[in-house]
């Protein structure tokens, strides 16, 4: 009897796998991400048809029994996010050995050194711009690499099955803003997160902040990483993290006309238009304003001209007085 | 002729001693704002910000008042703005100003108590009193709570427009402001005028 079931349910746990896989495999639909090869996307989908759920199935050779396990959330990855990642042309073995594409995965995989980003983006003249070497420098100065060395990599701001470039790329400022502040909030509004890598108590940012007047227009409109960072001509986004008692508390570094917001969040719109015209008609036309920073030369020109005949105006006419009175 | 009327009642006298040292404090601070430099801080920064925040409130409620009062008192009349013939009464004025003060002439437009203001005077406080400020505290309270503030007009942020609306009429009422105190001391006496503010009592030569 044992053995006719035995035999029924072979075929059956089978077919149950079959059909999960093709369940899965047509989770990303026909035509999506059409900027990224259709052959990428068919190889990946062998690690993604389990890797991109909470639960995986697969039929266990031992017990002959089809088996649904829970996927641990750090070795998940969204396909959705992936492919509009800067990372979305990757095959999934370009980066992890190609051992992962035999299941179950070999134990001694984990012991494989991971990639880490200067592999690829270090010593390459395709980056030279974008100069990582400094900004390897400049993390390994910051308090993230201070506070917890090894522990703490570019991965923990920058997941590579996720991360894209904003800042050179949108447009929209307030897109850049609530992208770049999502990623220091992962972990800043997470205690989950957060204490993965410390028993500190989390700060919370709100009452940590109470000092900024308008805190939730600050918090729309600039990044964390304005005043938490120092700023250097050397990169494109500053990486040395400061500690608390260092970062920017003075308004008027912002709410300025040599705003360092020119030098950070601006920089990209701003640095081909700073001229004699300021801040307001090089960078933020519009889209919002900074007390200090938004200046108009014309009404700036006008202005000391009105005033200035005021003035004239007047003294001429006190002059006058003075002459008639005599 | 010299003579002396009772013109400012002593709310209006009240209202505009408050009214004026709000001006000034919100100038000052505004002007901090604007023009803020790390370097030369006319005032720290946050500390402008406060002030000019609850100076603005104040000026708020002080321009409610203003209102109030006027209809109270019935000093509104003399806000009345006569279009017909507006432009030659007010160049009339201008010319005594800037020509016939001079050359010994009376004032086209005696004050008495039904005509408080000149042609040119009338005109300028309606500009500033109906127009430039209630514009200004729209556009502060704006810029005070910038959520409340339509989020794009013709392209261009609700803010922006607020702010530039702002800064624009903040200028016009400081020139307004200058312009003011110096008329002020066209009077039967160099200060007879700002006196009168003092006590009510207006002193024609």
């Amino acid at each position: 009897m044992s053995s006719i079931l035995s035999k029924i349910k072979k075929p059956f746990l089978l077919s149950i796998l079959i059909i999960s896989v093709l369940v899965a495999a047509g989770e990303l639909k026909d035509g999506q991400f059409p900027d990224v090869d259709e052959s990428v996307k068919i190889d990946n989908q062998e690690c993604l048809k389990c890797h991109s759920k909470s639960k995986y199935t697969f039929e266990n050779t031992m017990t002959e029994k089809v088996e649904r396990h829970r996927m641990c959330s750090e070795h998940q990855v969204n396909p959705e996010e992936y492919y509009v990642s800067n990372h979305k042309s990757f095959r999934c073995t370009d980066c992890h050995s190609e051992e992962y594409l035999n299941f179950p995965h070999s134990g001694e995989l984990r012991m494989e050194p991971k990639s880490t980003c200067m592999d690829c983006h270090g010593g390459d003249e395709n980056y030279a711009k974008f100069n990582f070497e400094e900004i390897d420098r400049e993390f390994g100065e910051s308090v993230h690499s201070n506070s917890f060395s090894e522990d703490f990599s570019c991965w923990m701001c920058h997941d590579p099955h996720s991360y894209k470039i904003n800042a050179r790329t949108t447009e929209n400022i307030k897109e850049i803003i609530a992208y770049d502040n999502s990623i220091c909030l992962s972990c800043h509004a997470n205690l989950d997160k957060y204490q993965l890598l410390t028993d500190n108590i989390n700060p919370n940012v709100v009452t940590s902040h109470d000092w900024l007047p308008n805190q939730k227009v600050h918090f729309s409109s600039v990044r964390c990483i304005e005043c938490h960072t120092e700023v250097t001509n050397d990169v494109l986004v500053a990486h040395k993290i400061r500690p608390k008692a260092q970062a920017v508390k003075k308004c008027v570094e912002c709410h300025s006309q040599n705003s360092i917001l020119m030098t950070t969040l601006y920089k990209f719109r701003a640095k081909e238009e700073r001229s004699k015209l300021g801040f307001f008609n090089g960078a933020i036309l519009g889209d919002t304003f900074v007390i200090g920073a938004n200046r108009n030369y014309y009404l700036n020109v006008i202005s000391i001209v009105f005033m200035m005949l005021a003035f004239g105006g007047i003294a001429i006419h006190v002059l006058l007085r003075i002459i008639i009175k005599k | 002729m010299s003579g002396r009327i009772y013109l400012y009642p002593l709310i209006i006298r009240l209202w505009h001693g408050c009214n004026a040292l709000l001006i000034l404090t919100l100038i000052f601070t505004g002007a901090s704002l604007q023009y803020s430099n790390l370097e030369y801080p006319l005032m720290r920064f946050d500390l402008a910000v406060s002030i000019h925040n609850v100076a603005g409130i104040l000026l708020t409620l002080t321009y409610i008042w203003f209102i109030i009062s006027n209809i109270y008192t019935k000093n509104v009349v003399h806000y009345y703005l006569h279009i017909k013939g507006l432009f030659n009464r007010i160049t009339t004025q201008l010319i005594y100003y800037t020509w016939g003060m001079f050359t010994g002439k009376t004032s086209p437009f005696p004050i008495t108590a039904e005509n408080k203001f000149n042609p040119l005077q009338r005109f300028t406080y309606v500009l500033a009193m109906y127009v430039f400020l209630p514009v200004l505290i729209l556009s502060g309270w704006g810029l005070l709570f910038p959520g409340i503030v339509i989020h794009n007009i013709f392209g261009l942020g609700g803010i922006f427009w607020a702010d530039l609306l702002h800064v624009v009429m903040a200028f016009l009422v400081s020139a307004f402001l200058i312009i003011h105190v110096y008329f002020c001391t066209i009077g039967a006496t160099f200060y007879i005028n700002f006196k009168s503010m003092i006590d009510g009592w207006h002193v024609s030569k």
